[in-house]
């Protein structure tokens, strides 16, 4: 089964990596990247740039309204994803565990739905399979 | 009670013990192995110490660092064995000063420089010839995949005790042939790393497509066979033939949910939705196959399949798949292990590149041979090509005789139906 660990940062987390060398920052991540490869669990895992190069299409109005922000309510900010293969969600809870991460950071963990959780004789799902069939995936190492 | 996990319950507790273990019971047996100088003795030390974990776990939490946690618990289990036979040597010393001087807890529990190859020092332990097969997969999956007997056992479809029992042995023939702890040497590196792929290899097997019993497929142990091929690529990644058998693993893999029906009934090769196919495996397949390539040592026989599977795994339908070239894929594949399987496979390429009447005098002449004689493939794929040949009474007697022949339930039912699918016999 496949998880997400998705990463979330409050200010206090950014201010405090902010404080740290960059260089320690990326080794450390670089030695968590690592460990994931050599235990064969990882499948994607991509880092997002700061959300002040993001924007936010906000659907509150009619017509989508496009926002450099603010992000709403929640001040914790998506930085970035791994994928990993693993054989229970206890496995997917001591992976994201491991991520060298400080106050402030959060990791949500969540399932990737698999072709079984929908149903097959939906038109759109099997539109879905035939666009994944002649595609490369978005996702790439 | 909250354990860091959030799991709130006994049987959630042991599940992450599980899974910790998983994660860390290679490079723990192998740390110990280094140290104690003998495997038998560090796979029993790091059972204890996970039987130790298991009870003290749910009431104190998981340890932050539970790899090392364990590591320690195992060294001093070691320290305890020894002062009790008074056998005060050298590695009594190192261990101890080892657990004295490591006071800091998110400190790794093995030298980062050595771990690596330590941990397939581990894996040719396993797998080592002196071993049965059965031995080889059942120690490979425990103290590399970090598995309990009882999932070894669940997942071979055999009694936990038979598996307790292949580990005890194998322990002992391992010290009995004084087994030592190292990379093999270079004159019997090839054979070695063939018997550490051919286990693998063999525990996917055992999931893709399962020998007995009424499961067309167990993925829970190809996944884990996958999982142990990527580990071992990152290991030996100047070994050519590891990337190939994980290309393999990989493009067989992405076919799993297309292979089956929702009632678990195979769909074979031909008869798959193809957009069910997993593209990412797919790429990631072809990664592992361009790694293999970029060694520079040239295909072995797993890159030479997975460049087959690759064929397929590209191609839009059974028509538009590049024939051509998997005929030669499968020559040179014969040429470097033959095989009368593979013999049987060329000529269905053979049948589909140039049609069933070339096909056909291929699988005669394996059949003459003798080979292959008394198991289903040889009428199975007779029959599918005297069928396509409009030879519809020998069909039927060929796909019959295949039914009779498989150990296949599920396999069994699918040559049934094509028997059905010729219609009734002439009268």
């Amino acid at each position: 089964m496949k998880y997400m660990l998705i990463m979330r940062g409050t200010d206090e987390a950014y201010d405090a990596y902010k404080a740290m060398p960059f260089e320690e920052v990326i080794a450390a991540m670089g030695r968590y990247n690592e460990e994931l490869i050599k235990a064969g669990v990882l499948l994607a895992g991509e880092g997002l740039t700061d959300a002040s190069e993001g924007f936010v299409v906000d659907f509150a109005s009619e017509t989508p309204l496009v926002t450099d922000g603010p992000y709403g309510e929640t001040k914790e900010l998506f930085n970035g994803f791994w994928i990993l293969e693993v054989s229970s969600k206890e496995e997917a809870a001591e992976w994201a565990k491991k991520v060298p991460l400080g106050p402030g950071s959060f990791i949500e963990v969540r399932r990737v739905t698999e072709m079984s959780d929908f149903p097959q004789d939906n038109e759109f799902v099997q539109r879905e399979a035939e666009f994944r069939a002649a595609n490369d995936p978005t996702f790439k190492l | 009670m909250t354990t860091e996990t959030g799991a709130t319950d006994a049987a959630g507790i042991r599940r992450s013990v599980a899974a910790v273990w998983r994660m860390e019971s290679a490079r723990i047996v192998a740390t110990l192995t280094r140290v104690t100088g003998d495997f038998s003795l560090a796979e029993d030390l790091a059972q204890e110490a996970l039987a130790d974990a298991l009870e003290q776990w749910p009431r104190d939490g998981i340890p932050r660092n539970a790899g090392a946690w364990l590591t320690a618990v195992a060294k001093r289990k070691a320290i305890d064995g020894w002062r009790r036979r008074e056998r005060l040597d050298d590695r009594y010393s190192a261990i101890a000063h080892d657990l004295e001087s490591r006071i800091d807890p998110d400190a790794a529990p093995w030298d980062p420089d050595d771990i690596d190859d330590d941990v397939l020092r581990l894996v040719f332990i396993a797998c080592h010839p002196v071993l049965a097969r059965e031995a080889r997969v059942a120690l490979t999956l425990r103290v590399v995949g970090g598995l309990s007997s009882e999932e070894i056992a669940r997942a071979f479809l055999v009694p936990t005790a038979t598996v307790q029992q292949r580990i005890v042995r194998a322990k002992k023939s391992l010290a009995a042939a004084k087994v030592q702890f190292e990379v093999p040497s270079r004159d019997e590196y090839a054979a070695r790393l063939g018997s550490v792929l051919g286990v693998i290899y063999l525990v996917f097997n055992e999931g893709y497509a399962a020998s007995s019993g009424t499961e067309w497929m167990r993925p829970e142990l190809s996944q884990e066979a996958l999982r142990l091929g990527r580990v071992l690529a990152e290991l030996a990644p100047r070994e050519p033939e590891v990337h190939g058998l994980v290309a393999l693993m990989e493009f067989q893999t992405s076919r799993f949910r297309a292979r089956v029906t929702a009632e678990g009934e195979p769909i074979l090769l031909g008869d798959q939705d193809r957009s069910r196919w997993d593209r990412a495996q797919i790429i990631r397949g072809r990664t592992a196959l361009a790694r293999a390539d970029a060694v520079g040592r040239g295909r072995g026989a797993y890159a030479l399949q997975a460049a087959i599977a690759e064929c397929h795994s590209v191609a839009p339908s059974t028509d538009e798949t590049d024939w051509d070239r998997i005929v030669v894929l499968y020559e040179v594949l014969g040429r470097l292990a033959p095989s009368p399987i593979v013999d049987l496979n060329r000529a269905v390429a053979v049948a589909m590149a140039t049609g069933p009447a070339t096909g056909l005098r291929l699988v005669d002449e394996i059949a003459a041979s003798g080979a292959l004689s008394g198991t289903h493939l040889l009428p199975s794929v007779r029959g599918e090509l005297l069928a396509r040949l409009g030879r519809l009474d020998e069909a039927r007697v060929e796909l019959s005789e295949a039914a009779r022949l498989t150990g296949n339930e599920r396999e069994r039912g699918v040559l049934l139906g094509k028997v059905a699918a010729l219609g009734p016999p002439d009268a």
